[in-house]
């Protein structure tokens, strides 16, 4: 019955132009399928290219070679699907109200856009009210965003990711910033509101922990050039909670993770490149080594 | 002393100025008398002021004209400072193109444009109005371009994701986020607009406080020359004041005071 949302084939990205040696190879030959409505996570050593798939899948970025087609239809074709981003920093207008804030893709998206001048005090308003009292924010749509703390800023970057009901939702380490205490209540409140909107998500994160907590498959990359080294499906029962974190299936799976993860670095440093120092070392990687 | 520490801090802040200013004029006042200077070297206080209350009606149409010449000529060089500095703030192929072209203007001292202008415009109010605009006009450009190029590239993400025009973003975000830099730059402006109206009707003029000034120091008419020069310093506080109340009411957002958040 699932219907793959996003087919990234045989992606190849180069940051700078392809006849300069000093050009970064951030992606080769990636391929990764998505299915509409799950939930991803996409981990791996950092600098490997985990927010470079984000930005190629959000079109703000076009791939040296390869295919990046999204609900079926190549990047920057402007009827692709709607799509939803957040960033670790919340980057609130703060000259503007947080319910204001919230409604910011309803004045671009169509065909809200039409409609924002007459519906703003109405509809729109109660919708941004709506979804700020479902990440525990009732009452705070009159606030500047000063008035608020990093958590309640990063819940309200949330909203304002979906007010436009996405259907892809894309996160950028959301939570990175955020205290252990307000991480985990986060991850409570990502997951509802995943369960009750059922959009597709891709979660970038390098908390191995929030990626066994919230996603049905997460996908281990390599160290730069990144690749897909991994793709494990996670069948805990859902709502998850934090109490199930601690138990034994879920730490070998961090575990594991955390150890598939360590091999991947290590071709980072030449002198370990030099010797095949994994079994999983395949050509493409020592080439750029 | 207790009866000032009692006052609020903003009211103790305003006396404190207010006696600062009369005491000024006190030592000034002292020092001519004391030294006893000639009122052709530097009038009394007291001098000026008489000179200020007597000759106000004569004074008054030069007091209008550098007024108007004054805030005619900010109104277009912020115009062109903002159409400008959007300009290369969003574009980079004009940010290139431009900003040479732009320093080398802003180097070049404003009086030596005046003589220009009368050449092309005749003496009277056009040059001094082109002088005024051309003078205030950097400032705003550097500002506007430096507030736009300033814009958080993860906002302008999340926007195009939404499939945002680059109008979009400029208009929602780009433009409010440069207001504080624009009101930074227009109190600046503002006083130079006055540097360039005054310079200009010294130079060439037949109305205006400028012109007013010279004729006047030509006639050794010292007191008044200095009457003028309290004309200016009113008028130039007037609008700054003005300007910063506007500042207040358009970008409160910027200045992060717990007051704001209750309007």
């Amino acid at each position: 019955m699932t219907r793959s949302l996003i087919e990234l084939s045989d992606v190849t990205l180069r940051y700078g132009s392809s006849d300069n040696p000093e050009a970064t190879l951030a992606l080769a030959r990636t391929d990764l399928v998505i299915d509409e409505g799950d939930f991803v996570a996409l981990v791996g050593p950092s600098g490997c290219g985990k927010s470079t798939i984000l930005k190629l899948i959000g079109g703000l970025l076009a791939p040296s070679s390869g295919g990046v087609i999204v609900n079926g239809r190549e990047v920057g074709d402007p009827r692709r699907a709607r799509i939803g981003l957040a960033f670790q920093n919340p980057t609130m207008l703060p000259w503007l109200t947080i319910r204001d804030n919230v409604m910011m893709p309803l004045k671009i998206v169509e065909p809200f856009r039409h409609e924002y001048r007459a519906k703003k005090k109405g509809e729109f308003a109660e919708r941004a009210e709506a979804l700020l009292a479902a990440v525990g924010l009732k009452g705070f749509g009159n606030k500047r965003p000063w008035q608020l703390s990093g958590g309640m800023l990063q819940r309200a970057s949330l909203c304002r990711a979906l007010i436009h009901e996405p259907q892809l939702l894309l996160l950028d380490e959301p939570f990175g910033a955020l205290d252990q205490f307000t991480r985990e209540e986060l991850w409570a409140t990502l997951q509802q509101l995943w369960m009750d909107k059922r959009p597709t998500v891709l979660l970038v994160t390098h908390d191995l922990r929030e990626a066994a907590y919230l996603a049905n498959r997460i996908c281990v990359m390599s160290a730069r050039p990144g690749r897909i080294l991994e793709d494990r499906v996670v069948d805990f029962p859902r709502p998850r909670n934090v109490e199930m974190s601690y138990a034994p299936a879920f730490s070998e799976l961090v575990q594991a993770l955390r150890m598939r993860i360590a091999e991947a670095r290590a071709p980072v440093s030449p002198a370990v490149a030099a010797a095949p120092a994994t079994p999983t070392l395949e050509p493409a990687e020592q080439e750029a080594a | 002393m207790t009866a000032l520490t009692s006052l609020s801090p903003r009211l103790r802040q305003r006396l404190l100025s207010g006696v600062a200013i009369v005491m000024l004029f006190v030592v000034w006042e002292a020092v001519c008398v004391g030294f006893g200077i000639s009122n052709i070297v530097l009038p009394r206080p007291s001098e000026i002021f008489v000179v200020l209350v007597q000759k106000l009606p004569l004074l008054w149409p030069h007091a209008m004209q550098t007024l108007y010449t004054t805030l005619l000529g900010f109104a277009l060089g912020t115009l062109a400072g903002v159409l400008i500095g959007a300009l290369i703030g969003v574009s980079r192929l004009a940010y290139d193109v431009a900003y040479p072209i732009l320093v080398g203007f802003s180097s070049i001292p404003k009086v030596a444009v005046v003589p220009i202008f009368v050449v092309w415009f005749g003496a009277g109010t056009v040059p001094a109005v082109l002088t005024s605009m051309v003078i205030c006009m950097f400032p705003v450009v550097v500002n506007v371009a430096t507030g736009l190029a300033h814009t958080e590239p993860e906002l302008q993400d999340v926007l195009k994701v939404l499939g945002a025009r680059k109008l979009d973003i400029l208009w929602n975000v780009g433009l409010p986020r440069t207001l504080p830099y624009l009101f930074a730059s227009l109190k600046i402006a503002l006083t130079l607009a006055f540097v360039g109206t005054v310079l200009s009707e010294t130079v060439a003029a037949n109305k205006g406080i400028g012109n007013m000034m010279m004729i006047a120091s030509g006639n050794f008419d010292v007191p008044l020359v200095f009457a003028g020069l309290f004309i200016l310093a009113a008028m130039g506080v007037a609008l700054y004041a003005l300007s910063a109340l506007l500042e207040r009411r358009m970008t409160g957002w910027a200045q992060r005071g717990n007051d704001i958040a209750t309007v």
